[in-house]
């Protein structure tokens, strides 16, 4: 997808009207992911329970790419089992390095999928893993995300 | 006055496409004539230099010395001497910081540099700092960017043994009050170190007149390579201080357990030096005293005031430092409501214009104006009016691409 095009059709929407941003009352996990070179910064909440995410809100500021990147992901890890959701981050961060290009991979991204051109980026590659590695962080390692 | 369209067939890159680059604070493009006198060096006198007892040897050497001769000149040096080759402004300041401040601050003493410095001339002196239990203190400026007199009669004091000051500030584009600075910083018999990675291509320099006693700047940003740039340290000083890396060529006599060193400037050039890039910088020089300062000046300050004009009728931007473009030394920072400098960047990239985006290796700058990030476009001499009107023409269409409307 053409760049200005994917910030038209995908980015804008999430980045000016974002679905899962916001503080959020008693989480279980909390964790803060900073690019410190640009200063995208997001706070990421999650609600688990037995072993499934079930609520995911996320706060903070930064680039477009940064701030769509994460509400999408928001989008797609709520109702999932934790052990998915890292696989998921698997999936979005092999695409965005350019190295999971397979349809049937990238299908459970789903509308993140349009973030797929970010690996012609370079610049942009850490905006829009920055959601998706705090996400796989603070399931990987829930003692780092203790609210 | 020279024909400046003339000098922009010379580079290479800049004519290889439709890329407006806006990016020359950060490094300059480089004309043909520096990359064949590189080639120039390699093809004919190719060997290592300082040491062979051979023509080739004696060659290589003549080409370097004489090259350290040409950025005496061009910064007022009294001697070639006084001239220390480096990589760059980053490894000047840090000999300074070693050499110099870890030997000459002691507990109690202060160090004072301005909130405006590039991390380069900020984290050496932390550095320092924190080792000898001595205080850094800042100075602030203005919301134009001036350090006032008040301001820096207040922070210099009979504690302070170094001000580090830069001569302009690679964000706000300000030219510091430098020669005021160092009288009264001499006053209180403290050095002066000067930063003039981002004056050096632009101004006149003279290191004499300023009253630095040290005086730093990077090749690759006035039309050298990378990997080359010059300190300037007053005779005195530079003598008395140890060598910041010690090894090959920068010695007289080595034994067992000790080594006296060769005399100055090559007790602080360890190793095989950089003879091929000294030559491009002297090159570079040659080029810029071609041009001419006048005309360098005068574009720039073209380019800036239409720039600057330009982006006061766009009502969701804000100019960051003085009013006057004439105080920018070619360089505008930026930021435009709603949209992230990064994707600002990305955008204009798209349109084939660069311009850098981020925090300009200047964090406590940025927080002191309280932007997390900010855009640049800086020119040079090279750059043109239609690339100007290029720019500001994309540029207020980045809003549109950012989902606010027409």
């Amino acid at each position: 997808m053409e760049l200005k095009q994917l910030y038209r059709e995908i980015v804008n929407e999430h980045n000016l009207h974002p679905v899962h941003k916001g503080k959020m009352e008693n989480p279980d996990l909390v964790l803060r992911g900073v690019n410190p070179s640009c200063g995208d910064d997001i706070t990421l909440q999650l609600k688990i329970k037995d072993g499934v995410i079930v609520e995911g809100l996320y706060d903070g500021s930064g680039c477009a790419i940064s701030q769509a990147s994460v509400d999408m992901m928001v989008d797609q890890i709520v109702g999932k089992s934790k052990e998915d959701a890292i696989k998921l981050a698997g999936t979005f961060m092999g695409m965005i390095k350019g190295e999971v290009t397979d349809e049937e991979s990238l299908e459970a991204l789903d509308e993140a999928v349009a973030l797929q051109d970010v690996a012609h980026m370079p610049a942009r590659v850490k905006c829009a893993v920055l959601g998706w590695h705090t996400m796989q962080e603070m399931l990987e390692h829930p003692e780092k995300a203790q609210g | 006055m020279s024909n400046l369209g003339d000098f922009r067939k010379d580079f290479d890159q800049l004519n290889s496409g439709d890329y407006v680059y806006f990016d020359n604070a950060a490094t300059s493009q480089r004309p043909r004539q520096v990359l064949e006198a590189v080639s120039n060096f390699y093809k004919t006198a190719n060997a290592n230099p300082l040491r062979g007892l051979y023509d080739w040897s004696m060659a290589a050497t003549d080409a370097y010395e004489n090259s350290r001769a040409v950025v005496a000149d061009f910064i007022g040096a009294s001697r070639a001497e006084e001239i220390i080759f480096t990589r760059n402004t980053t490894e000047s300041l840090n000999l300074v910081a070693y050499s110099y401040g870890l030997e000459n601050v002691h507990e109690g003493d202060e160090i004072v540099i301005s909130v405006m410095e590039h991390h380069s001339n900020m984290l050496p002196w932390q550095m320092v700092a924190k080792k000898n239990n001595a205080k850094l203190v800042f100075m602030e400026p203005l919301e134009d960017g001036t350090i006032t007199e008040q301001e820096y009669k207040s922070k210099i004091t009979d504690k302070t043994k170094i001000v580090a000051i830069g001569h302009v500030s690679n964000v706000m584009g300000v030219t510091n009050p430098v020669k005021e600075i160092a009288e009264y910083a001499h006053s209180k018999g403290a050095i002066v170190v000067v930063d003039g990675a981002q004056s050096a291509p632009h101004m006149k320099v003279d290191v004499k007149d300023l009253g630095a006693d040290f005086f730093a700047l990077s090749g690759h940003k006035m039309l050298a390579p990378m990997g080359i740039g010059a300190l300037y340290g007053r005779y005195e000083l530079l003598e008395q201080m140890q060598p910041f890396l010690r090894g090959g060529e920068m010695i007289e006599y080595v034994t067992r357990e000790d080594a006296t060193y060769a005399e100055i400037p090559h007790k602080f050039e360890a190793g095989t030096v950089n003879a091929g890039d000294a030559v491009g910088l002297a090159e570079a020089i040659k080029y810029i005293q071609n041009v001419g300062f006048d005309a360098i000046e005068a574009q720039e300050q073209k380019l800036t005031t239409m720039l600057m004009e330009g982006l006061a009728k766009l009502p969701y931007i804000k100019v960051y430092g003085s009013k006057d473009p004439k105080k920018h030394c070619g360089i505008v920072t930026f930021t435009m409501d709603g949209v992230h400098p990064h994707d600002m960047a990305s955008i204009l990239n798209d349109d084939h214009i660069c311009v850098r985006a981020g925090h300009h290796c200047a964090q406590p700058l940025m927080q002191f104006i309280g932007a997390g990030s900010t855009a640049r476009a800086s020119v040079y001499f090279y750059n043109t009016e239609s690339e100007v009107e290029r720019f500001l023409d994309k540029l207020s269409k980045v809003r549109e691409v950012m989902g606010y409307g027409a």
